[in-house]
């Protein structure tokens, strides 16, 4: 059976003293009779082609038809290189996360993770992580595996749709994701996956989905970002050896509540939130297309 | 959803929904028509209608009836690659009723046939085929897809499953629907096993039935 809940993958884990990941590819085995170096094949090609929606991103001009978002992530990936960010390992994930973003906006080829419009995230901490701290390509796909049933279990417990939860399950459920998966690609014990994981997401927890123009760009791209960003402060908090308090099991619980208790108007319909200000109204009606008859 | 499905699918963007999800309705209609598409009449209805062109729905849409995976980089020009392959593809925004809001229904044409089917995406990629000129299947494509139309007589439904049994396919799930007794049918196979060619065109040769329509897994 996959795992409904992080507590009994973190105690399976912990019990046979072996990493979330190894846990997560014996039960693949049993469950759907996958060998683990096959799955880690079929990840590794994705992880491919997430590589190559951040290359693309960041050393592109890449823009979206509509024109409002494009070409941030190789502006600040220029900056970074240059010296001019404030930070480094984070400037790097938050230009990748934008890069995937602004591809996936452009009609470009990403890898869903969760879903298209949080694409940027996952891909931007690993990279960025792994880059600083020169991690193997297998750590970073046996990352993907971590960071997959993190997200299996958020479906499974509450969902992964922007028109079903808002964005907290989109790009909160990435950010938990990312965060709880970079902490063991570092070394650090299960447990501390759980922590890193469930401060990501109550960081996020009630996020909206209210694109402009019912399109996957304002403000999904720069929130990539910021989910990216935030999957970063998690991860240090926790592998510092704060904990969260609440754990992940029951954040995701909250999260789903919190979705159900989400007026329509923030669940994906753009009639609300940013999509409702006099700019994003403006910007709806100008983009006002008509199918192609 | 399993691990391949939350990192993944790998496919174009901007929409899980309104793109991947969309390319897949298309290439379930391609499927279902059993040959290349000559014209298509596509009507949107619900967040399909209301957001679909900003998300590319329609050049998915098109891409699928073409042929195209929701990963294909030639995606984006469906539209322009349909026109200049001689392919009418023409779309209109309508009201099916109490659907899924991101569903549409597509009225395809071939050199020898027809078929009329609706369908929505339900998130993530995923994607429910509701009817098929008419009828109701309510294929969620979790399994390997045999769906024939056939005349409601005695023994079709033995004849596929004697053809299955014989390929060694096991079969998970299987439902019937007709339009009456004697008339026009509808049988659904879902599969634990992938079904060969050679099987579908041993159930084609039979006598009786109008379409045989495979769906492998998705991705
Ligand atoms: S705002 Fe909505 S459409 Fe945009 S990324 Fe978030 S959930 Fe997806």
């Amino acid at each position: 059976m996959p795992f409904h809940s992080m507590a009994q993958w973190v105690a399976l884990a912990e019990q046979s003293d072996r990493p979330l990941y190894q846990v997560a590819l014996e039960m693949e085995r049993t469950d759907s009779g996958i060998e683990p170096e096959a799955l880690l094949a079929r990840l590794a090609e994705r992880w491919e082609v997430m590589e190559a929606s951040m290359t693309r991103g960041l050393t592109e001009e890449v823009r979206s038809e509509s024109g409002l978002v494009g070409a941030g992530a190789r502006r600040l990936h220029e900056a970074r290189v240059a010296g001019h960010t404030l930070t480094q390992v984070m400037a790097d994930a938050i230009a990748r996360a934008l890069a995937v973003s602004e591809v996936n906006a452009a009609f470009g080829r990403i890898v869903a993770a969760p879903t298209a419009g949080s694409a940027g995230v996952v891909p931007g901490v690993f990279a960025a992580v792994a880059a600083a701290r020169n991690l193997s390509r297998h750590t970073v796909v046996r990352g993907l595996v971590t960071a997959g049933h993190i997200g299996a279990i958020a479906a499974r417990r509450a969902s992964l749709a922007g028109s079903a939860a808002g964005c907290q399950a989109e790009n909160g459920v990435a950010s938990a994701m990312a965060a709880g998966a970079v902490v063991e690609m570092l070394g650090a014990r299960p447990r501390v996956s759980d922590h890193a994981a469930a401060i990501a997401l109550k960081n996020l927890l009630g996020l909206v989905c209210d694109p402009v123009a019912g399109r996957v760009e304002v403000p999904c791209v720069k929130r990539n970002a910021g989910a990216a960003a935030n999957a970063l402060a998690a991860a240090e908090m926790a592998l510092a050896g704060i904990e969260s308090v609440i754990p992940l099991d029951e954040v995701i619980d909250a999260m789903a509540w919190i979705g159900i208790h989400m007026p329509v108007e923030l669940r994906e319909t753009s009639e609300g939130g940013l999509a409702a200000t006099p700019t994003g109204r403006r910007i709806a009606e100008r983009l006002k297309v008509e199918v192609d008859p | 959803m399993g691990l391949l499905d939350i990192i993944g699918p790998v496919m174009v963007g901007p929409s899980s929904s309104h793109t991947a999800g969309a390319a897949r309705i298309g290439m379930v209609g391609r499927r279902l028509l059993g040959e290349e598409v000559v014209e298509a009449h596509v009507l949107l209805h619900g967040s399909f209608a209301a957001t679909g062109v900003g998300h590319g729905t329609d050049r998915a849409i098109a891409a699928g009836l073409m042929g195209m995976t929701p990963d294909d980089g030639r995606l984006p020009d469906a539209l322009e690659l349909a026109r200049a392959a001689g392919v009418r593809v023409t779309f209109e925004r309508g009201d099916l009723g109490r659907v899924h809001p991101n569903s549409a229904r597509i009225a395809l044409r071939g050199e020898t046939s027809r078929v009329e089917f609706e369908a929505a995406s339900v998130g993530g990629g995923q994607i429910l085929l509701q009817s098929v000129d008419g009828l109701e299947v309510g294929i969620a494509f979790g399994f390997p897809t045999l769906l024939t139309e056939h005349d409601d007589t005695v023994g079709r439904i033995a004849q596929v499953a004697d053809v299955l049994a014989r390929f060694e396919v096991n079969v998970a799930f299987m439902r019937v629907a007709r339009e009456g007794r004697g008339q026009r049918a509808i049988m659904i196979v879902e599969c634990d096993d992938p079904v060969a060619e050679e099987a579908l065109a041993q159930i084609r040769r039979q006598p009786g039935f109008r379409r045989v329509c495979y769906f492998p897994p998705a991705d």
